[in-house]
Order: C-alpha cells, then structure tokens, then sequence
C-alpha cells in the first residue's frame, strides 16, 4: 500500500510502567499478584459525573448504556486507597524524579507547578472512576525530527480479570504516558519510533520489565477519514501491523461510503418494525429466547455489511460493536443470513414483512428485554448513518493478530477534572537543573561491547550479545568477583537463555545468587563448567546447590585429583612407557570417566601433563 | 500560581508573571439540562440541606464553590430519587458539618418539624458526615416524629464517579417513604455497595474517617436496612413505627454543656475550666473512672452547680462506679452515671435535658432514663 498517498498520519502514546518502590498515590508495593491470592472482594456501582464545565464526557456516556456492577480483588499488598476508601498519599516523589529524568532525556521543559487531574474512565477499571493523571513536561525531540508532546504522570489501571472482574495489585502503579505529535507516515515509522522511546525508557534502569508493563495507544488517520485511537497493544511486533490494518480498515470505510452515496443509501429510523412475531418457531437459540426482536431495513446497504473492511472484521462487525453496549450479544444482518439457525424462509419473511428490496439490508437485534432491544436497534442506526459519512472518530481496542474493535467514542476535555485532595506540586528551576540525564541505553551498549573486546578478547558479537544483556550487572559483578569473564559472561548470557526456553525460572535462581556460587564453584574446581547446565537445573528443581554438585560432580579436591591421576598413571605404566607423551590424550578420557565430570577438563589436563612428566623424567 | 486549563483538560499552573492578559474567557454557557418531571403520584418527601456534599460541585461558570441548591440539582445529580418520591427542597445552611452549633441544631429541628407539621411522608436531611451523629441526636430530643427523619451524607465527594452519595440518598428515600417512625442515620451498611443500615440517631457513630460505612450503631443492633438497588426496607422489631409518636416540638438547649476526655495525668485545671458550666460530660475510663487525683475538682465543680455525668471513652457497654474505690469516690462526689449512652449522645441529652430542666435533681433523674431510645436498660450481650 501507499501510504504516502493515503495520507497516513500516526502518532502514538506509550505507556511504561516506572520500578519504584510505592506506589504513586499509597505507599503499598508495586508488586504484581497471582489472583488466587486476593485476600478479599468488594463491588461497586459507577456513575457519569458531570466536568467542571457542566458537560458529561460522550465516551463516559457511552459506558452508563447499561448498569454495571464491578468487582474488585483486594491484596495483602493493597490498601484502602485503592479500594476508594481512603483520600490518596502525596504524589510519590520518587516517580515524580524519574519522570523529569525521562523529560529531561527527550530534551522537554517541565511546567512549573504540576496539577494532578482526575481523568473520567468509568469501564470500571479504577475504583474511583477517575484515573490520576498529572502533565508533567511538554515538547519533546524524535530523532525522525517528531516532537513528543507531552509527558504525563498517571497512576495504572486495575487488572481485568474477566468481565467485570478487576484486580486491584496493578492499580496505581506508577506510569509515564509519552504522547508524540502525528509525526509518522508509515506503519514501519510508527514501529521505529516506538522502539527507540522504548530504548529510552530503558536507559534509566528503572521502568517496569515485561509483559504488559509497556503498552502502546497509536492514533491513525488518513486523508478524509478520521482520528482511531487503537488502545493497549502490548507487544511492539504488532504495532505495524495494527497500523496496516486501521489505514486499510479506514481506505475500505471510505470506499463503503463511495458506494453507499452511489447507490442512495439512506438510514430512516422510521423502518423499525417488531419481528418478534416472525421467529416465535425458530431454531435460532437467541432469536427464540429473547423477548423482543427489531429490525431496521436499511436501503441501499444490501452487500456492503457483511463486506470485509480489515481481516475477520465487516461493516457489520462495527454495527454489531455499537449494539453490545446495550448488552446484546450482537446483531443478525441479511448479507449473512441464512446462517445461525435463521432459516432462508425466515429471511423471505422478514424481508417481505419489512418490504426490504434486494438492495436493501435488514439487521435484527434480540434483547432479554424490549428496552435492550431498542437500545441495540438504535445504536445499530447510529453506526449505519456513520458509515454514510465514512469513517468514525472512535477508541478502539486491539484483536488478536492485529485488527479492532469499537470501545468508545473519542474522549473529550470533559473528562477532565481536577483531583481536589491532591496538593499541587512546584517544579523549580533548582529541582530541573538537579535532574541527571542517564546514558542512552544504544550508547552504553556500545561503549561496554567495546570495552569487553579490548579487555577479554571477546569477538564483537558476543560482546555485543552480553553489553545488551538484562543480566549485565550479574556479570560485570561476576567478572569482578574473580571469576573468568568468559566463563561468566558465558555462563550467565547463554545457560540463563537456555534454561529460560525450558521453562526454568532463572529469576529466582539468580535472585538467590546460585550463578555466583556455581561459577565460584567451578573456579574453585570443586565441579565442572560442563555441569553447570545440570547442576542449574537440579537448582531449580528444588535441590540444594550443595547436592547437586554432589550428585551431579561430587566434589574431588586437587589432591584427590593427583591421587587418581597417579594411580592410573601407576596402574597402566606400560602403556605410558610405550606411548610417552602422546598417552596423554587418551588417558585424559580414563580420568574424566573417574571423576565424573566433576572437575574441569582444564585441570585434569593440566594435572595429568604434570604427573605424566614425572613418570616420564623417572623413568629416564 | 495562575492555573491554566490547557485544551487536552490538563491544568497547569504558571507563575502569574508569566502570563500576559490576551483577552478575558467569556463565561460559558449554561450547560441545558432536560427538565426533571416529578411524579405527581408519588409520596412527597422534604430535602433540607446543610451543607452536605451530596449535590455539591466546583463551578467555574459561577466561580462560586457550592452551587445553588434545589430539587432540580439533587434530582440531576441523583435520578435515581425521582423513582422513590416528589421532593421539596429547603436549603438551610451551606456549612462544613465540624461547623454546626447547638443553635443551628434548633433551627433544623424546627424546620423538620414545620415539614411534618405539612404533612409531608418522610423528611431527608442532607448533612455533613463529621457531626451528623450528633444533629441526628439533637433531633432525636427535640423532634418527636411520627414520620421518618432521615439524616443521609457522602463519605467520597459527589463529584466523582464512584460517591456514594447516589446510593446513600436513594436508600434514604426509601427509608423516608417506608414505615419507620423515627430519627435515623442511613448510610452505607458495607465497603460494597449492597445494602445501606438504618442506624438510631441517638445510639449511631462515625467509627472511621473514610470508609463508606463508617456510621455504626454502638450497643445496639442497626434499627433497619435498606437494600440496594432494589431499595428494600427491613425494620428491626425495636425499630419506632411510622405513627407511633405524635409529632412535636421541644427546642429548648443549654448550650453551657460540656464534654471532656480523661486521660492519664490529665490536671485538675481542666475540670476547674468548666467552672460556670451547668452540665458536663466526662468521658472516662473503663467502668467510668478518673484519676483519685481529679476527684477534689470535680466535687468542687457539682458543688457549684454543675451536673457532672460519667460516660465510658470504651464506647461499647455501660458504666458502673460501684466495682472499684475510685467509682465510689466519684458516685461519693455525686457524679451521675450515664448507663451505656455514648458519650456525645450524653452530652446532646444534657443539653436537652438542661434546657428544659432547671431542678438539679430532676435533671440528674432524666439523665439516667430513656428518653429517645439513647438509653439501655439492659446489656444485650449481641449473641
């Protein structure tokens, strides 16, 4: 696709979780909980409250469709600020610093007294309602010569657990929101882009590592469509792809459009008609429970609902998006039917019960009551008389494998509310110009890469390879320690690769410090680095280190070693004297089967050349 | 610090010197609202508003901190009450609850009773959650009722999303419309937003600085519940029933009262402070004890005049000076005990008490009786 010419516009926000001890607005930890720990569970109503101006939010409205009852998971490591029982703690200041470091890394001015906001989200992901969210610096650089706008101090959402199920360890951790400027004109852009605030993000060493601790909202448009913001894609590998899929989805919606004008599509909502009559016999399961069933016939539209606009998704999956928010499982359209139950004569039936045409398309909605089918029905009329305009401003949430769904529509400044119990705080010049700017994470890199060739004769990719490692401060104090910097850095890069692939949880293993005892252990020559894999495993499993090099490399001293030597050495005397030096090989396989492994090939080689000389030099 | 609302709705704030006057924000407009319909069929209940949170919001429009207060802003923050009843509303004061008076309390109580006296089925009284229990309590001596008067507050503001002033004011309502017939506290009952308690006014305290169920009922259990959302009614039998009292109105208090705490080497100057005072409070140990120190000071105060009565700073159960020497020496001194009434209730009852009472001994009497369900006259032992 041509991007260029579609006139394709993103930009993105991210959001990474920052490491510090508290949490932003309570002093609990930022710890993440398994939810079969919670310790308790509460639920709560939310409501639309009015901004300051008077106004509800349009995305908030949209939420207060249907009732909603939330439950909450509460923690040992939660408390009663999250639970909305409690006025929050002054901003942590410690995500504060960190987030002027991260401003001040992308070259941005702090404002000089930092309001912290309540922002309406009432999905039912904060206890609140609000999320707090505090700007904190503004007009950043890209390298690709893009401004990053914005910088925000926000607290974490809750977890969704399922449904309307949330968990309350993840509210409020600390996250830095980094909006750019709609500077990027490709999907590889907006990938490139992302990559290196990342990389930015890392450098300070103190952001929140794995899955879901980073994620990325892209905001797309293209020429004559309009501003999608796609939320919560977690993994940077998809952010081209969703990107390729929105300016498809929008360059579809505006063909749609082109269609629908050409054929004089129209959208009157005096063409609902009650067909609950019609399927009182059904075999469709959810046309046959339900209490009322509407139709809206929408001339004009007949082909183009049920016409593919991205992968897996059609115009009628945008309609049927719409009609959710009522409650309904979804809608029935007759671009599909028949199909689900619904019979080709009950499609006759309505059709000629709505006096539809063939150009005509008529979309059913089935509620559990008659005011959620109504509701349905007329949220489908909202999303079809969008479609004759082209396409919707709209928050949309990420699918598997890349394409959307509708969430809500564009949140609006109405969202905004200052948060009353929360003190401003000044950002002076003394605190700015305090602020230390760590070294970007691609240029230590290289500098340490550098360094490991010149001082261990290391080649450039390994050493490269062990510079970007997460584990390089496990190394550098490995190295430190005195142990051999291949041998660690080895070590700790590969076997840590490896045993992770297996499913072994080296984490704890390196947060007990079992890397530095084995590798002392093998410097030692207490066993063998060819057991390190193994002895790491054993670890793992639940066995002492101690056991396991007794198991698995029993332990032979140098002496003990120097006795097993000379009494092979003793007990195939003619052999030596037949092969002399060259029995060194072959004997060096005899003594590695007696000491299973235990020692390092090294040592016995070195003991063994030794001894073999001696038997040599008597024998003289 | 000038705070600038930037179009994104983030606020920042930026010295005043850097900040140049282009042109003055022209007001905007009044938001519309669709007009509240009020059924006509259901029962008419009163709002009268302290000051309470529970309708309030920032306005910039105005640029006043509490808006104006009427059925409208309460029914458009809360529709969820226009199912329950048709409203009245009546503000009478816009204070901070830690500000209320015993003056502010008489004119409350004639306010509540001039709404009975209409006819009206229930009466709300939207109020600060600080001292609520002690207006509640205030009224519960003033204001005989033969219809519910319920006092209902927001422990999280109404400006946010998850107030629980929705579901406080909606249970209200239907506590107001049910068949209590009495001086009430509802409030939420749990952290969930499950059900609220009906709490006696005379017998209820704030027992946490921010939880939703903060309000508990002390010594005895709460007089009711009220489901939520389908806003069920349950009285306990000791609940008053709706028509049991005839209405009136007693409004007289001697604001000359006081309350104090003892505490381990607390001086005597404290006791001789309230010299001139025509009751006090103390809030003792345990049974109901001071320091032997304290006794001289307060045989001096009741022999000047002042009724001096010993509640328990336990809270829960009932004192008793006759276990221990110190208790003896108190009753010795004539310090009445006040059974198990908690002791801000004590304090409002001897206002009470005081104001319609002059003879010392008669007052001392009423003191130790129940007069608005303040008073057990029996330790249930809650199993």
């Amino acid at each position: 696709m041509d991007y260029k010419q579609l006139g394709l516009l993103a930009g993105i926000e991210i959001h990474q979780q920052l490491d510090t001890r508290e949490k932003l607005f309570c002093h609990c930890a930022t710890t993440l909980r398994d939810t079969a720990e919670h310790s308790g569970e509460f639920f709560r109503y939310l409501r639309a409250t009015e901004s300051e101006m008077g106004e509800i939010d349009r995305a908030a409205q949209e939420e207060m469709k249907r009732d909603r009852k939330f439950v909450y998971y509460t923690y040992d490591t939660t408390c009663l600020v999250e639970n909305d029982e409690e006025p929050p703690a002054p901003l942590n200041d410690d995500a504060l610093s960190l987030c002027l470091t991260i401003a001040k890394m992308f070259g941005m001015a702090p404002v000089p007294q930092l309001h912290t906001m309540r922002k309406l989200v009432i999905d039912g992901s904060n206890t609140s309602g609000f999320q707090r969210t505090a700007l904190v610096a503004f007009n950043g650089k890209l390298p690709n010569g893009g401004t990053i706008e914005t910088i925000c101090l926000e607290e974490e959402a809750a977890q969704r657990v399922k449904d309307d199920i949330f968990s309350l360890d993840r509210l409020g951790i600390p996250l830095v929101e980094i909006t750019t400027s709609p500077c990027m004109h490709t999907p590889e852009d907006v990938h490139e882009v992302a990559e290196y605030i990342g990389m930015v993000l890392r450098s300070t060493g103190r952001v929140k590592r794995g899955i879901g601790t980073i994620r990325q909202d892209v905001n797309i448009s293209i020429a004559k469509g309009a501003r999608v913001e796609i939320k919560g894609v977690q993994e940077l590998d998809l952010l081209a792809e969703v990107v390729a899929r929105e300016a498809l989805r929008q360059k579809n919606l505006l063909a749609i459009r082109d269609e629908l004008m050409a054929k004089g599509a129209s959208v009157d909502e005096n063409r609902i008609l009650d067909v609950t009559d019609l399927f009182r016999e059904t075999k469709s399961a959810i046309l046959k429970k339900a209490k009322k069933i509407s139709a809206i016939t929408l001339p004009g539209f007949a082909g183009l609902v049920g016409r593919e606009i991205q992968p897996g998704r059609r115009l009628g999956s945008e309609i049927s998006d719409y009609a959710k928010k009522c409650g309904v499982g979804g809608i029935f359209h007759t671009d599909e039917l028949p199909a689900y139950g619904v019979t080709a004569d009950e499609v006759i039936r309505v059709k000629e019960f709505c006096k539809a045409g063939a150009s005509d398309c008529v979309i059913l909605a089935a509620g559990a009551s008659a005011k959620q089918a109504e509701c349905a029905i007329r949220q489908v009329i909202v999303r079809a008389k969008m479609a004759l305009t082209g396409v919707p401003e709209e928050t949309r949430k990420m699918l598997e494998g890349g394409s959307t769904a509708y969430m809500r529509p564009l949140p609006g400044a109405a969202r905004m509310y200052p948060e009353t119990d929360v003190i401003p705080v000044l950002i002076d010049e003394q605190r700015w110009n305090a602020v230390t700017v760590p070294e970007l994470l691609t240029v230590k890199i290289q500098r340490i890469a550098a360094k490991f060739v010149a001082d261990y004769g290391f080649n450039a990719a390994f050493a490269t390879q062990v510079a970007s490692s997460e584990h390089l401060p496990r190394i550098e104090r490995a190295i430190a320690d005195g142990i051999n910097p291949d041998l660690a850095a080895s070590t700790i890069v590969r076997v840590a690769t490896e045993l992770r692939r297996e499913g072994i949880d080296i984490e704890r293993l390196f947060s007990q410090n079992t890397d530095l005892s084995v590798l002392r252990a093998v410097t030692d020559g207490k066993m063998a680095k060819e057991a390190i894999r193994d002895v790491f495993a054993s670890v793992a499993s639940g066995i002492s280190l101690e056991d396991a090099i007794k198991k698995l490399a029993p332990a032979v001293s140098r002496a003990d070693l120097e006795t097993i030597v000379r009494k092979i050495l003793a007990e195939r005397a003619e052999f030596v004297a037949q092969k002399q030096k060259a029995a060194l090989g072959p004997l060096m396989g005899v003594v590695m089967a007696e000491v299973r492994g235990s020692v390092d090939g090294k040592v016995v080689s070195e003991i063994l050349k030794k001894e073999l000389e001696k038997v040599l030099t008597k024998a003289k | 610090m000038a705070v600038v609302k930037l179009a994104s709705g983030y606020n920042i704030g930026v010295p005043h010197a850097h900040c140049t006057l282009l042109a003055k924000a022209q007001p905007a407009q009044a938001v519309h609202r669709a007009a509240i319909v009020q059924d006509k069929n259901l029962p008419e209940l009163a709002i009268i508003s302290t000051g309470g949170t529970i309708a309030s919001r920032i306005d910039y429009r105005t640029g006043a901190v509490t808006s104006q207060f009427d059925a409208e802003d309460i029914l458009t923050a809360i529709p969820d009450l226009a199912k329950v009843a048709r409203y009245r509303a009546k503000q009478l004061y816009t204070i901070l609850s830690e500000n209320m008076t015993p003056a502010i309390w008489q004119e409350l109580a004639r306010a509540v009773h001039a709404e009975i006296q209409r006819g009206v089925t229930g009466v709300i009284v939207t109020h600060g959650t600080d001292t609520m229990a002690y207006s509640a309590s205030a009224l519960s001596f003033m204001v005989k009722t033969p219809v519910p008067v319920v006092f209902v507050g927001s422990q999280r503001s109404a400006d946010r999303p998850s107030s629980d002033n929705a579901m406080n004011a909606a249970c209200a309502a239907a506590a107001a419309t049910s068949d209590l017939g009495e001086v009430a506290i509802v409030m939420h009952a749990t952290t969930n937003d499950d059900r609220c308690a009906i709490h006696r006014g005379t017998r209820v305290r704030k027992m946490h600085t921010s939880r939703r169920d903060a309000f508990s009922s002390i010594g005895i259990p709460p007089v009711g519940f009220v489901e939520y959302p389908s806003r069920a009614v349950t009285l306990s039998p000791d609940a008053i029933r709706r028509g049991e009292q005839k209405p009136g109105l007693h409004d007289k208090l001697e604001e000359r009262c006081g309350l104090v705490q003892f505490y381990p080497g607390m001086g005597e100057m404290v006791i001789d402070a309230f010299e001139g005072y025509k009751g006090l409070v103390i809030a003792g140990t345990g049974l109901g004890h001071t320091s032997t120190h304290l006794i001289p000071a307060i045989t001096a105060l009741i022999e000047s005049g002042t009724l001096v009565v010993m509640t328990s700073q336990c809270l829960n159960g009932r004192v008793c000076d006759r276990v221990y020497d110190t208790g003896r020496d108190l009753l010795k001194a004539g310090v009445v005990e006040g059974g198990d009434m908690l002791p801000e209730t004590a304090l409002v009852k001897m206002m009470w008490v005081l104001g319609n009472e002059n003879d010392y001994d008669k007052a001392a009497a009423l003191m130790q009786q129940d007069l608005a369900g303040e008073y057990n006259r029996r330790s249930g032992h809650g199993l």
